[in-house]
């Protein structure tokens, strides 16, 4: 039961799948400017990821190895038409500001990697588990960025008010940076900063270390 | 025309400001020359497939593109992600064969990297901005160019800044990811302001 719930917690802080893996950045950056995309971006990349590993796990023994990258790539990019549909339907405004992020979940290295590196060797209830873990693991890095990207940027969470800006006769100043391209890049590098000086062991190791001139080796 | 051109290349920079095709853009920075050749890769790739996805996508997804069969409420428009994405794996799998062939050189340069971008969200992104934009032929031909080169600017660019931080003492938790993300988010910045220039 333990080794189980490591499949689910573990991608959460020590495997994260952003701030470790690299994977799935792009999408990451792109949608944070406000929560509300962030957490509709991360509820269908959760849905994509569990339902897309759930289907190759099952049919694994019957994928044969040379189209295995094919056969995934069919599996995901119908689910995400699947999800796109929906969200189209229910939350349009939403999946206009997403644009085409949700249709990139195809392309997402995140799917793609743990279908590859997981589900295609493990049976069907802990790759549904290590999908959900990661799946949370990404939401938690893109709830965060964009609950700041949010707050700082425009003074208000979920579109409620929480600084008062300066237009509305307030004292809080938006920080147009948090808005543009730019801070998500700045957020996510001091994010990956502040949780590795927390876990040291996932600082990377430099492939050159410095020698001091005149220093005894 | 010129406009869409440079806008495509600098100031709305595919991996700078969309963030497009960012976990290859970071994977494959370490060394200046097979950014090069990933660089070179892309351009071809992404002239190639925006313009062939352009003339689909008019031609055979749009709604009412079948009116001259008779079939005027056909929208097959919900099928344009599997259909790119096929597109985009046989062009690169065309190009793979045609440069083994033809130019080996170029072909043993890129190596590995030609069947990695099928899945670099840059060029199914690309695909994607050109539908959602509504680019005729002319401007995904022009887009398609533009954005494959400001792509491979970005990593040029990048790759050679972080061949010369190697030397440089960095806080132990920002080595590697984390002071990459800082310096992409400075290029950003760099690349976002040639916008003010006006032709």
């Amino acid at each position: 039961m333990t080794k189980k719930l490591t499949y689910l917690t573990g991608p959460l802080i020590d495997q994260n799948p952003i701030t470790l893996q690299i994977l799935g950045i792009c999408s990451a950056l792109a949608v944070t400017t406000s929560l509300a995309t962030a957490l509709v971006m991360s509820a269908a990349l959760t849905a994509v990821l569990c339902l897309s590993s759930a289907t190759i796990s099952l049919i694994r023994h019957h994928i044969p190895n040379v189209i295995r990258l094919i056969v995934q790539i069919v599996i995901i990019a119908s689910m995400v038409v699947v999800i796109d549909e929906i969200l189209k339907a229910y939350a349009f405004g939403i999946s206009r500001q997403l644009s085409v992020f949700v249709g990139l979940i195809v392309t997402n290295c995140l799917v793609m990697g743990r279908a590859e590196a997981f589900a295609m060797r493990n049976p069907v209830g802990p790759s549904v588990l290590d999908a959900l873990g990661n799946g949370l693991g990404y939401s938690l890095i893109l709830v965060l960025i964009g609950t700041i990207r949010e707050l700082f940027g425009t003074g208000a969470i979920l579109g409620v008010t929480v600084f008062v800006p300066v237009s509305e006769e307030g004292w809080f100043e938006p920080l147009g940076l948090m808005q543009l391209a730019p801070s998500a890049f700045f957020i996510i590098g001091a994010l990956i900063w502040a949780i590795r000086s927390r876990w040291s062991q996932q600082v990377e190791t430099p492939k050159l270390s410095l020698v001091k001139i005149g220093a005894k080796r | 025309m010129t406009e869409l051109l440079v806008a495509s290349i600098f100031h709305q920079n595919i991996a700078l400001t969309s963030f497009l095709g960012i976990c290859t853009f970071l994977a494959v920075s370490e060394r200046l020359e097979t950014a090069f050749g990933l660089g070179l890769a892309i351009i071809v790739v992404q002239s190639i497939t925006v313009p062939v996805n352009n003339l689909i996508f008019n031609s055979i997804l749009l709604e009412g593109a079948w009116s001259w069969a008779g079939l005027p409420d056909v929208d097959l428009s919900y099928l344009k992600l599997i259909t790119f994405i096929g597109v985009i794996a046989a062009m690169v799998q065309i190009l793979e064969l045609f440069l083994d062939r033809f130019v080996p050189r170029l072909y043993r340069a890129l190596g590995i990297f030609l069947p990695l971008i099928t899945v670099n969200c840059a060029v199914l992104g690309g695909s994607l901005f050109m539908v959602e934009r509504q680019y005729d032929f002319a401007e995904a031909v022009v887009f398609g160019f533009g954005s494959g080169a400001g792509w491979a600017l970005a990593i040029v660019a990048f790759a050679a800044i972080r061949e010369r931080l190697r030397y440089s003492d960095i806080p132990q938790g920002l080595q590697g990811l984390g002071s990459a993300f800082l310096v992409t988010g400075l290029m950003s910045i760099g690349f976002t302001a040639l916008g003010r220039i006006g032709l």
